[in-house]
């Protein structure tokens, strides 16, 4: 447990020297309203990623994430534009229900099917992007089309902070609660930590991947409906790729992706990481090109780190056979 | 990643004779529905039975079949490569720089096979020096490799390669044969005796068996692992040399999304995803398969990202049929 506090602690002191050091040349960037866009600006990534870690945790992987997103937004958009005066609260309703509807087909076929997780979310990923296409013919909903209800909602501001940034603070509070606190939360951390054993302390594990999926699913329908109504523009390839900084952002914080290790404040940490990357970027005149070979190098960084973290933990008997498990 | 791996294997009474087990092995499984896509796609459609369309068609395999050849031995091992199409992205745009520095056709193609083999070799130190999860380790350096592309060309381009350098993906070997369908070709048979009749194709299985029984029968996992990431590392290099010479230009955002087709294929194929089993004749034929329907659909004016659909399910269905086939057999 210290090796893991000891993470975080690690990631958070980065997090804080990057930040000073960029205020030291740039005192505009730790300006409080700006933190504040840097963290609403992150909170897609953020909540994602606590759907990724609990898919992660139980020693799956979903890679549909972002085409769930994009088909949630898009569908959401296009209730808005055939029905304008329908309630914000039923359009969360339905991207919640939606998202967990698509997380529950990768679930079932994990679950039933016992297909690996990686070839199903792979399928899915395309199959909802294609979806996307069927339902449009490649066309796009703009801002002009969709409702300002629709779009304002999570830009509304409260306290000074935009209605999506609050969004991740409750998200993060109730996946903490989840994680520590419910028979569900300790299920995934015993599926993946040890699923034989799970087994025999009377936890289905394929059903527990499932609760997963659909988890995962949920957060990514969410995010799909805040998603296209804080850009205004909804079309087929919507945070394409995004699936990768997803993964990327449990990775850095620190979730094994052997399953059963990490926690909500890690991932939390490793999406606000790469946040605070992205926007400092231009900030300090570096090209945005340059973001996708920093991450990469932090995900490979991150994962050495993981690993030289976890081999202390338990009798190694053969160490070159447990390099080649 | 599943349990499917511990379960015991239930061993029949009696083995079916090599003949019946030819007969419904995946393999011709997989070439009846080829030859029923075949023939579909020449009643649908009247320009689909044309020498010169069908070798046209080739295109839409040749390049991803010979990386899918080394991915196949790195899946049948345990491992993955999720790096390659990021690979193909950097060797090209290497060759790119190489170009712009006046290189000419042989000095080009060494360096896109030395750059997908050093992308290869970093891929592999990661995975067996470290210990690492080949997985995350290829997901990183997928946004590496191609990121280091992003920072040298940005929104930019490379154009204007040597007209020599068009032979590996515009030149013709005789008639409609294309010089991509004979590197295939000769890949597929050195792949196949490889994987097939070699000491080294039965220590790939071995260890995508079990690695730790491999491993105390005296292969040396790590090496050999090694060998397949440059394996892999060096057929994107190829592939990139013949991409680069057919479009003649270079994008970073080149073959982007190709490694999805590329484990599609490989699974299609009938390798399995968790490792120790699978065949080179079966990801030639989920080759053709896969070319065919996008050839097919193509000229039925079907969208690309509608295609996609078909692929996807086409990686999910054939997973997902001998399972729930199995399924109902047992109940």
């Amino acid at each position: 447990m210290s090796a893991l506090k000891s993470r975080e602690a690690i990631l958070f002191g980065a997090i804080f020297a990057l930040v000073a050091l960029i205020a030291t040349r740039f005192p505009g960037f730790v300006a409080p309203g700006n933190l504040v866009a840097v963290f609403t600006d992150t909170t897609p990534l953020m909540i994602l990623a606590m759907g990724q870690m609990v898919v992660i945790l139980t020693r799956c992987i979903d890679l549909s994430v972002a085409a769930n997103l994009a088909l949630t937004g898009m569908v959401c958009a296009m209730i808005n534009v055939a029905a304008p005066d329908l309630p914000v609260a039923v359009i969360l309703v339905i991207a919640l229900v939606m998202g967990s509807a698509l997380g529950a087909i990768n679930g079932i076929l994990v679950w039933k099917l016992n297909i690996p997780p990686i070839v199903v979310t792979l399928g899915t990923m395309t199959i909802f992007r294609g979806v996307i296409f069927l339902l449009t013919e490649g066309k796009w909903i703009n801002a002009h089309e969709m409702s300002p209800t629709f779009t304002g909602f999570p830009r509304a501001e409260f306290l000074g902070m935009p209605v999506l940034g609050w969004i991740g603070v409750v998200i993060a509070i109730v996946m903490m609660v989840v994680m520590a606190r419910t028979t569900l939360g300790r299920a995934v951390y015993a599926v993946g930590g040890n699923p034989h054993a799970a087994v025999y302390t009377g936890i289905d594990v394929g059903k527990t991947q499932f609760k997963a999926f659909v988890i995962s699913g949920m957060l990514a329908g969410l995010t799909g409906y805040l998603w296209v109504a804080r850009y205004s523009v909804a079309y087929v390839d919507i945070a394409g790729g995004f699936e990768l900084d997803v993964v990327a952002a449990c990775v850095i914080g620190g979730v094994s992706i052997a399953g059963g290790a990490g926690t909500v404040v890690g991932t939390l940490l490793g999406a606000l990481f790469l946040g605070v990357v992205k926007n400092a970027l231009p900030v300090v005149d570096v090209s945005p090109f340059w973001q996708l070979a920093i991450s990469g190098a932090a995900i490979i960084i991150a994962v050495a780190f993981n690993a030289k973290s976890g081999r202390s933990k338990g009798r190694v008997i053969l160490k070159s056979a447990e390099h080649a498990q | 990643m599943s349990l499917a791996e511990n379960t015991p294997r239930h061993i029949p009474d009696r083995l079916r004779s090599p003949l019946q087990a030819k007969l419904v092995s995946w393999e011709s499984l997989l070439l009846a529905v080829g030859i029923g896509i075949f023939i579909f796609n020449s009643l649908a459609s009247p320009y689909f039975l044309n020498a010169w369309n069908l070798s046209d068609a080739t295109f839409n395999f040749t390049e991803k079949a010979m990386i899918a050849f080394a991915m196949a031995l790195l899946i049948i091992s345990g491992e993955i490569d999720l790096s390659v199409a990021a690979i193909i992205a950097l060797a090209s745009t290497a060759m790119g720089v190489a170009m712009e520095m006046g290189a000419g056709t042989p000095v080009l193609v060494l360096v896109g096979l030395g750059t997908g083999l050093l992308c290869g070799a970093f891929n592999g130190a990661l995975v067996t020096k470290l210990g690492l999860p080949s997985i995350v380790v290829t997901i990183g350096t997928m946004s590496l490799f191609r990121g280091i592309s992003y920072i040298i060309l940005g929104d930019g381009a490379f154009r204007g390669y040597p007209e020599s350098f068009s032979w590996f993906g515009q030149g013709y070997v005789f008639w409609v044969i294309t010089v991509e369908f004979v590197i295939f070709a000769i890949l597929a048979v050195i792949f196949g005796v490889v994987l097939h009749k070699t000491n080294f194709g039965r220590m790939v299985y071995a260890i995508g068996n079990n690695p730790t029984g491999a491993l105390f029968s005296g292969i040396r996992v790590d090496r050999v692992k090694m060998i397949l990431f440059l394996l892999t590392g060096l057929m994107s290099g190829l592939a990139a040399v013949c991409l680069t010479s057919r479009l003649g230009s270079t994008r970073p955002s080149i073959a982007s999304g190709m490694e999805l087709e590329i484990v599609t294929m490989v699974v299609l194929g009938g390798v399995n995803i968790l490792g120790g089993s699978g065949s080179i004749p079966g990801v030639v034929i989920a080759a053709f398969v896969m070319g065919l329907v996008t050839f097919g659909l193509g000229l039925l004016n079907v969208p690309g990202i509608v295609m996609s659909i078909f692929i996807g399910l086409l990686l999910i269905g054939v997973i997902a049929l001998p399972r729930l086939w199995a399924m109902r057999r047992k109940s």
